[in-house]
């Protein structure tokens, strides 16, 4: 008889990381289809498209570097970066632009780093950011929520045959962000006069809270990362809506703008390249969603999710040496790079 | 600390009473409990041999006391416990030893160790039990001795030699004896097979345990998937001070550790045992063999094994004899060798497969598990690690296993300390939820591993430099003690030279003042003569003349003792041409000083017959003489004893003695003038004791070869008889002059000794042993304050830190007190 000489443990909980990462894209489908209700078939489209582009590229960057295609393509990592990024694209992106910010993302954040586990940013916002950079005009125009195009339109759109300003129109952010200030302009605005933020936004926000919840049900996530996420978010927001609530935007109206749900639950949470202990994490988070609030509110874009993460991304590691957990039998952490 | 209420304990009245604490982490793997322990504990195979590894426990292995052939019975000692942490072994059953060698045993790497094999005989015949109905009435040190030899060591994993757990210092208090019956693993069932058929006997065990180290508290803590043990044993403490502490069903509650804080909510400080936090844990299997060893006189000689998985068909739970080979308990229990794919010593979690089924049963082996392909499938291959974490979420040590595993993955030995990997426990809880299936703790233990060869290689490297260096500083000191000598000799030779050439001038100083005394002694005759006629006549003058005689005879000898002076300094006349060799010239200078030295005493007792006033000038002038002449002596021997080996092995040996120039007395008699201890003696000491140390070196070495070549000799059988014999005679002659130099080299030594003893009132020995005192007290002392370093307060630390400084000063004194006693005496510290 044969018999395996395996080193302990010699059981597991049978899971793996493809299973993981396929309950994250399982869990982005309710926001998916909040997107498409209120912004039509282009985020679908976007999707699809950028996981097609993901696993192409996947593919032949596994084969040139030597490695099994087949063994790596099976942990849906790919496919996780190419949702992700499709969800953020504006719904009336043309192909070329996912084909450029899922390439990039794929090609550049993540196999030239060296693969899964060893990129240390954040892949789809760098492909976001990308983009952001190179195409501020097709990367800032979204539709008008409650004028969703037709599908046939939204496959045009998608194929670059029909101009995207017939389509889109500012988003709440984007309101606020020009008439802050202005109490009269700001009321005026039906764009802003949602239950929770501007309409079809909060929507979306709450499927993809939806989304999270059933994500830390499953223990995918823990609830450290998405929780300082929007505290940091919020907390700034309500003190500052206290001091001056015509110049500075509620909580909710942040929470449920823009990409603030997608980030805490979706974006920051990717472990590759967030910060590891549990302190850590939190600290992470929290900084991220304190930088969202500055930049949304201060800075020259509307929404900052992808800057915030990119920019703790940065900071991870040293988060990492100040936070490390005291381990039993000490009286107190560890703390720095070095001993 | 967290206190957590768990529903069990809210469910279950009686636990609600005892808080328990919680550890961080922890999995919850399928249990798989009830393949075993549905049947009672049925007995174990009868087999062929036994194997029994001297190493079953921690420790060092046991010393056979058998050898191959012997008959023994059962229980029957057969390997004794060597050194400190050990434990005996024994017969399991009567039969017969038919060998002792290598055979493959119980270890991760499936490496072999001696073991002895025992071929039992069917009978099972008893050697004599002596059973000690009370305990209490041995005394702890005979029963810490009884668990010993009876080879009790810890059943639950470590195997951990009983005797030494026990065995605390009397300043030692435990405040819990923790009775772990946790059994946290999957699949295992011994402790919960026994502790419902044997409850009994187990706190009679606990007891005897509770008697050798007197704890404030006794738990028994156990996982609560065990209701039917549980109930056995409250029933059999129903009276006693044992208390039962249900624990929730968690992965790796068992840990050591773990149970600690789950139960008192401490934490053993990292590197410590638990003792010094006040807790000692034992298995409960362990205190069965405590009770069986003590009150049946029965040493350890089988253990409850699981036999599980589903490649047997009779899984449960069998009382197997030591050193049974695993084939044999598999066959026992009905294997089916075809369906065996994975086979497990230990629990799933933290034991090691076998890939020879042919290794032994041994003290620590709780669970075989026989499992199949499917059951236990051949691991996934290793996927990228996306340090989600879900590691850090379940390990009990509160490390954080990711980025560990990056620090061994890459070498970061540094980093990996920095993030307590050698506090890991190895539980595998990690590995177990990665879902990337990486081997985790395979990687921790490689790092610990390659962690403790860089430790041990560093220590041996600081040892070798400071070796270095310290050869070093020797070299060059000696270099630099060579070369002050070689100065001083050039001078003393360049002294030497001039006065040579200043001789000539000097003979014709010592004729005019020969001249002067002549002179100066007729005038004084001519004046007494003068005086005394006067005296006779009576004349006026005659005062005055005896005046002028008196001042003559004072003018003479005057002149008497320049020209004795003279005499006395100037060298002998001018040397012959120079011997080329430093031994002549010093032969010349003794020959001169002696003679000098004889000279002057010559005067000097001159000057005392005649009552002069400078005879005590010139007898200490004269002693000084001496002594120089006797210093001289000292260096020509020393340079004698140097050079003599050197000389042709046939021109027998001169004893240092026979440097004889100076006739009337022996050379090494003490009596130098100044009888205190001065620089001088002592250098002159150290100067012939290390001439000496080389005479006799040379000469033992010497004889030592000449011996060889003899015996060469006459092995090859070529010579002659007679040049046999010759040789035979030169081998006694340079023994002989080996033995002298080693017996004057004792005698010296003695000597110096003696003096020491004079000198400080204390001899040589206790000297070093004051000093060898100090010094320990002086590390002891440092070291418990180390250790007390984080535990204690300022005060205490304070109260230690003066403590130690007066220890180093009082060291530093002994120390002190030594060199100069040695070096009073030219002794050189070896």
């Amino acid at each position: 008889m044969s018999l395996i000489n395996a080193p302990s443990p010699h059981t597991s909980r049978h899971t793996d990381t493809g299973a993981v990462m396929r309950q994250v894209v399982y869990a982005t489908l309710p926001g998916l289809a909040a997107l498409v209700w209120q912004f039509g078939l282009g985020s679908l489209l976007n999707v699809l498209w950028a996981v097609l582009v993901a696993l192409v590229c996947e593919a032949l960057f596994l084969r040139a570097r030597g490695k099994p295609v087949a063994f790596y393509l099976k942990d849906w990592s790919a496919v996780v970066t190419a949702v992700l990024l499709g969800l953020a694209l504006p719904p009336t992106a043309p192909w070329w632009l996912t084909l450029i910010g899922v390439g990039f993302a794929i090609v550049v954040a993540k196999q030239l780093y060296g693969g899964l586990g060893m990129n240390p940013f954040n892949p789809a916002m760098i492909g976001y950011v990308l983009l952001l950079i190179s195409f501020p005009v097709a990367m800032t125009q979204w539709i008008a929520p409650g004028d969703a195009p037709a599908p046939a339109d939204s496959l045009a759109l998608f194929l670059g045959q029909a101009p995207a300003d017939a389509f889109t129109g500012a988003t709440p952010l984007d309101t606020f962000r020009t008439w802050a200030g202005d109490a009269e302009a700001l009321a005026g605005r039906d764009i802003l006069a949602g239950e929770l933020a501007g309409p079809g936004w909060e929507a979306v926000n709450l499927a993809f809270l939806l989304g999270g919840l059933y994500l830390l049900a499953r223990r995918i996530i823990t609830w450290q990362i998405p929780v300082a996420f929007l505290a940091g978010l919020a907390l700034p927001a309500l003190i500052a809506h206290q001091v001056d609530a015509a110049r500075f935007a509620g909580p909710l109206f942040h929470l449920f703008s823009g990409g603030a749900m997608l980030g805490a639950f979706f974006i920051a949470t990717d472990p590759v390249s967030a910060a590891t202990s549990r302190l850590g994490r939190f600290i992470y988070a929290l900084l991220i969603g304190l930088l969202i609030w500055v930049i949304r509110t201060f800075g020259g874009y509307p929404d900052a999710v992808a800057f915030a993460v990119l920019l703790l991304n940065l900071s991870a590691p040293f988060i990492d040496y100040y936070t490390q957990p005291r381990a039993y039998g000490h009286r107190k952490a560890n703390k720095g790079a070095n001993p | 600390m967290r206190a957590n209420l768990t529903l069990f304990q809210r469910l279950v009245p009686g636990a609600r009473r005892a808080p328990t604490y919680d550890f961080p982490g922890g999995v919850h793997p399928a249990e798989h409990k009830s393949v075993s322990n549905q049947t009672p504990i049925a007995p174990g195979p009868r087999p062929a041999q036994l194997v029994l590894p001297l190493n079953m426990h921690l420790g060092a292995p046991a010393r056979p006391i058998v050898t191959v052939g012997d008959r023994v019975l059962k229980g029957q000692m057969l390997a004794e416990p060597a050194g400190a942490v050990s434990a005996a072994l024994h017969a399991p059953t009567s039969g017969t030893v038919v060998a002792l060698g290598p055979r493959p045993i119980q270890h991760p790497s499936g490496m072999d160790a001696l073991c002895i094999v025992l071929e039992p005989d069917g009978e099972d015949r008893w050697a004599e039990r002596r059973p000690v109905a009370d305990h209490t009435r041995l005394g702890p040190g005979k029963l810490i001795a009884l668990l010993r030899d009876a080879g009790v060591a810890g059943l639950g994993g470590a195997g951990f030699p009983t005797s030494v757990k026990v065995n605390l210092g009397d300043h030692q208090r435990v405040e819990q004896l923790i009775i772990n019956a946790v059994e946290c693993e999957p699949y295992i069932t011994a402790d919960d097979r026994l502790m419902r058929e044997r409850a009994d006997e187990i706190v009679l065990g606990i007891q005897i345990l509770q008697y050798l180290l007197n704890p404030h508290d006794t738990l028994i803590g156990i996982e609560d998937n065990k209701p039917d043990a549980i109930a056995a044993l409250r029933a059999a403490c129903a009276d006693s001070d044992v208390e039962i502490r249900v624990v929730p069903t968690k992965y790796p509650s068992g840990g050591e550790k773990q149970l600690i804080q789950l139960l008192t909510g401490k934490e053993v400080p990292s590197g410590s045992i638990p003792a010094q936090c006040g807790v000692v844990c034992q298995n409960v299997g362990t205190a069965w063999a405590v009770k069986r060893a003590v009150h049946d006189g029965e040493p350890l000689l089988s253990r409850v094994t699981t036999v599980t998985g589903d490649a047997v068909a009779r899984p449960g739970n069998y009382e197997v004899w030591l050193g049974t080979p695993v084939a044999d308990l598999l066959r026992h229990a009905g294997v089916d060798k075809d369906r065996l794919g994975r086979l497990v010593m230990g629990g799933p979690m933290m034991g090691f497969t076998l890939h020879d089924p042919s290794v032994p049963v041994v003290k620590t082996s709780n669970c075989i598990i026989a499992a199949s392909a499917e059951e236990l499938p051949e691991p996934p291959p290793e996927q990228a690690c996306i340090r989600c974490g879900a590691c850090a979420e379940v390990c009990p040590a509160n490390l954080l296993p990711q980025q560990l595993y990056w620090y061994a993955k890459t070498d970061d030995f540094e980093r990996a300390q920095h993030h307590n990997l050698m506090d890991c426990i190895e539980c595998g809880a990690c590995a177990y939820v990665c879902p990337s299936h990486i081997p985790l703790v395979q990687y921790y233990r490689y790092a610990k591993g390659e962690i403790r060869t860089q430790t041990a290689e560093q220590i041996k490297a600081d040892r070798a430099r400071e070796r270095f260096e310290a050869r070093q500083a020797r070299l060059e000191r000696e270099q630099a003690e060579k070369e002050a000598r070689r100065r001083a000799r050039l001078e003393a030779n360049r002294k030497k030279q001039e006065a040579a050439t200043e001789s000539g001038a000097g003979d014709e100083k010592l004729a005019a003042l020969k001249k002067e005394v002549g002179q100066a002694s007729s005038a004084y005759k001519a004046a007494v003569k003068a005086a005394k006629t006067a005296e006779a006549q009576e004349a006026d003058n005659a005062a005055e003349l005896r005046a002028r005689a008196d001042s003559l005879k004072a003018e003479a000898d005057r002149a008497k003792a320049a020209l004795r002076d003279a005499k006395a300094t100037a060298p002998a006349p001018a040397a012959a041409p120079a011997e080329s060799s430093a031994l002549a010239d010093l032969k010349k200078a003794v020959g001169e000083a002696s003679s000098a030295y004889k000279a002057a005493v010559k005067a000097a007792k001159h000057a005392e017959a005649e009552e002069t006033d400078d005879a005590a000038e010139l007898r200490a002038r004269a002693d000084q003489l001496k002594a120089e002449a006797d210093r001289l002596k000292a260096e020509l021997r020393d340079a004698k004893a140097a050079q003599g080996p050197a000389a042709p092995p046939a021109a027998p040996a001169p004893s240092t003695q026979d440097s004889g120039t100076s006739p009337e007395k022996p050379a090494d008699t003490p009596s130098v003038a100044n009888t205190a201890v001065d620089e001088q003696a002592a250098g002159k000491r150290q100067k012939r004791l290390k001439g000496l140390k080389t005479a006799y070196n040379m000469a033992h070495k010497q004889y030592k070869e000449a011996h060889a070549a003899v015996e060469r000799a006459e092995r090859a059988g070529q010579d002659s008889d007679e040049a046999l014999a010759a040789m035979h005679a030169k081998v006694e002659k340079l023994k002989a002059k080996a033995d002298h130099c080693r017996d004057a080299l004792d005698a010296l030594v003695e000597q110096a000794k003696a003096d020491i003893l004079a000198h400080t009132g204390k001899d040589l020995k206790t000297l070093k042993l004051d000093a060898a005192r100090a010094e320990s007290a002086l590390r002891d002392k440092a070291d418990e304050l180390e250790r007390r370093r984080d535990t204690s307060d300022a005060d205490t630390l304070e109260t230690l830190n003066s403590e130690l400084d007066a220890l180093q000063e009082h060291a530093q004194l002994t120390r002190l007190a030594l060199k100069t006693a040695v070096e009073e005496q030219g002794l050189v510290e070896e």
